[in-house]
């Protein structure tokens, strides 16, 4: 396997892995801009800055020993309990190198992000689907519509504080003739079972366990 | 006759054209028969899979991936199960492995089958669908009889695949893989050199290697182009690495050329499946760690622990230790992969689905411009483009 070829897996301690001598390369590359890298499971994780994300990515796709040359996806996770709420992520692709690369960075809620369509066009579609999915604004973005949802929908299905079942229904109304949106109304409460065991999951203390505590 | 300036016209296709394969609305800008800008809107299939698998166990989550790309199932299970094993860090027993790279085969040939014909049939030759969906048929019956389901199988787990085959079933894709090469080159009298096929296909929708790779293409689209990358060979997971197979490159990058990738692509699976039904070894199909996979119906009689544990699994499910990860594998579209946050919990925090249609759905407006209104049902036929995974 061309992944995880880690130092420990492939028991030769003295030569380090490709990812390892990548990722020395490219704190001489990005110097300031890097601002932390490790390899998790064979493939490398970079984290930069905002401001810096355009020419992180640029001197990574025109480096000729970097050479990452596919950026193949771009997405975001929402931590809503975070002082920065949403991490964005790049996959990049080195197809010279065999090698795959995480970018993140740490975007807050309202916070723009530079466009990274000028240097690879592949991400045009998925900062639109970012922006409709978590509301976050890339500047400089050349058509920066909802992608997925409805046309008129109102929030971002993919932030944690949008409840799973939505706010909005459809129908066909016969007598408006057209569909028109409605409140959810559900027939039963939605169903969110927590399966944690109270032997794993729980934290607080269950009547009884200071007993177990003082006498050891 | 006096100089007259043509009134751009804005036109709709779809979202319930036959040759939009699904569910897409291309809005279209033309100038007279050419068309200057093609704006595809998607989503109208977008069910909210991502979010719904925040809100499922691991394993539970795994039957959406079936209705991504719904042309060919296991191959997005595939992603699935790979992401969560290497989260969870579990070995997969080499006769499960071959059981995945076998059906996973057979979804390529599933979904380039159904890919060739409805283009062919996009482009005005009806005789390769009616052909070619009596194999699908067959190759539905032999999901069926591994899984019991046609379609929707849920048949990769984490940690192997969820039952071993029936007796006799080997045999019959055997069977099966040595009458198909005669199906191939039938279809192909009918459409590699037919004149008419060709006039719609070849140089239009001309990609080339640096765009191809800009915008985010990959699989037989890549290929077309003339890039030789395919995830079997230069990042094999499970058993791949022991299959003897070629990856087929077109020059031209056009319609024609995907066509002909993809044709050959069908012939190199036949390999690839002819190797596994000739080396499937003996043993179990799912890993034995209970933690995980679930313990057998027999065992469930004798042992209270075997009990426990299914009815632990099919409860809370497994937790899978913090972290993240990218898993891809080569779906007969392209790379697909799955970006997994997970939070130590039973549900994953985050799963980002990624789609080789999108990317070729995004390139449509690439592709189509200053070509004639007829090509776009020719390019969108040739990207292979599935709805259910474009718009998750």
């Amino acid at each position: 396997m061309t992944e995880a070829t880690e130092t420990s897996e492939t028991g030769i301690a003295d030569v380090p892995s490709p990812q390892a001598l990548m990722i020395d390369h490219l704190r001489n590359l990005l110097g300031d801009m890097l601002e932390d890298a490790s390899v998790h499971q064979g493939q490398i994780v970079l984290r930069t800055g905002v401001t810096s994300i355009v020419a992180t990515l640029t001197a990574l796709r025109d480096d000729q020993h970097a050479a990452f040359n596919q950026m193949i996806d771009l997405t975001a996770v929402d931590y809503p309990e975070r002082p920065d709420r949403f991490e964005m992520v790049y996959v990049l692709l080195s197809m010279r190198n065999n090698m795959r690369m995480r970018v993140m960075v740490s975007v807050g809620e309202g916070q723009a992000v530079p466009s990274i369509t000028q240097v690879y066009s592949s991400a045009n579609w998925p900062e639109r689907e970012a922006w409709d999915m978590f509301g976050i604004f890339f500047a400089g973005h050349p058509d920066l519509r909802r992608l997925l949802t409805d046309y008129g929908f109102e929030g971002h299905p993919l932030r944690k504080d949008f409840p799973l079942t939505g706010h909005v229904e459809v129908r066909y109304d016969d007598t408006l003739r057209r569909v028109v949106n409605e409140p959810v109304s559900l027939v039963q409460e939605f169903r969110d079972f927590d399966f944690l065991s109270p032997w794993e999951g729980m934290q607080a203390n269950i009547p009884g366990d200071e007993k177990a505590s003082k006498d050891g | 006759m006096a100089e007259m300036q043509i009134k751009p016209i804005t036109m709709n296709f779809g979202p319930q054209h036959p040759a939009a394969h699904g569910v897409l609305r291309l809005v279209l800008e033309m100038d007279g028969e050419v068309i200057e800008r093609a704006d595809p809107h998607i989503g109208l299939l977008h069910r909210g899979t991502e979010k719904l698998i925040e809100h499922k166990t691991y394993l539970q989550a795994l039957p959406y991936f079936d209705r991504l790309d719904y042309v060919s199932p296991m191959n997005q299970e595939h992603a699935w199960a790979l992401a969560v094993e290497k989260a969870v860090g579990i070995e997969v027993p080499l006769r499960g492995q071959y059981i995945r790279v076998l059906y996973c085969e057979i979804g390529r040939i599933l979904n380039h089958v159904m890919n060739l014909t409805t283009f062919a049939i996009d482009v005005g030759a009806m005789t390769p669908l009616l052909w070619g969906f009596e194999e699908r048929e067959q190759l539905m019956g032999f999901y069926e009889r591994a899984c019991g389901a046609r379609l929707h199988a849920a048949y990769f787990r984490p940690g192997g695949v969820h039952q071993d085959l029936p007796d006799g079933l080997l045999d019959e894709i055997g069977n099966w893989a040595e009458r198909f090469p005669s199906f191939v080159s039938d279809m192909e009298t009918l459409l590699t050199e037919n004149r008419i096929f060709k006039q719609r296909t070849v140089d239009i929708g001309v990609i080339t290697e640096e765009a191809a790779l800009d915008l985010g293409m990959t699989g037989p689209c890549l290929r077309a182009s003339g890039v030789a990358w395919d995830l079997r060979k230069s990042q094999p997971y499970d058993v791949y690495s022991e299959m003897d197979f070629d990856i087929p490159v077109g020059k031209t990058g056009d319609c024609y050329a995907r066509y002909l990738v993809r044709i050959e692509e069908m012939r190199q699976s036949l390999r690839i499946i002819r190797q596994c039904i000739d080396n499937m070894p003996d043993g179990p199909v799912l890993a034995e760690n209970n933690k995980v996979t679930p313990p057998k119906r027999g065992d469930m009689k004798n042992s209270m622990e075997a009990l426990i544990h299914h009815f632990k699994l099919y409860t809370e499910g497994f937790h899978v230790p913090e972290g993240d990860s990218y898993t891809a594998v080569e779906a007969p579209k392209g790379e697909f992969g799955v970006y997994l946050v997970a939070d130590g919990s039973n549900k994953p925090y985050r799963c980002k689905i990624r789609a080789p249609g999108f990317y070729f759905m995004a390139a449509v407006d690439y592709l189509s411009r200053g070509h004639m209104l007829a090509d776009s049902v020719a390019i969108i036929g040739s990207l292979d483009v599935v709805f259910g995974e474009i718009d998750r």
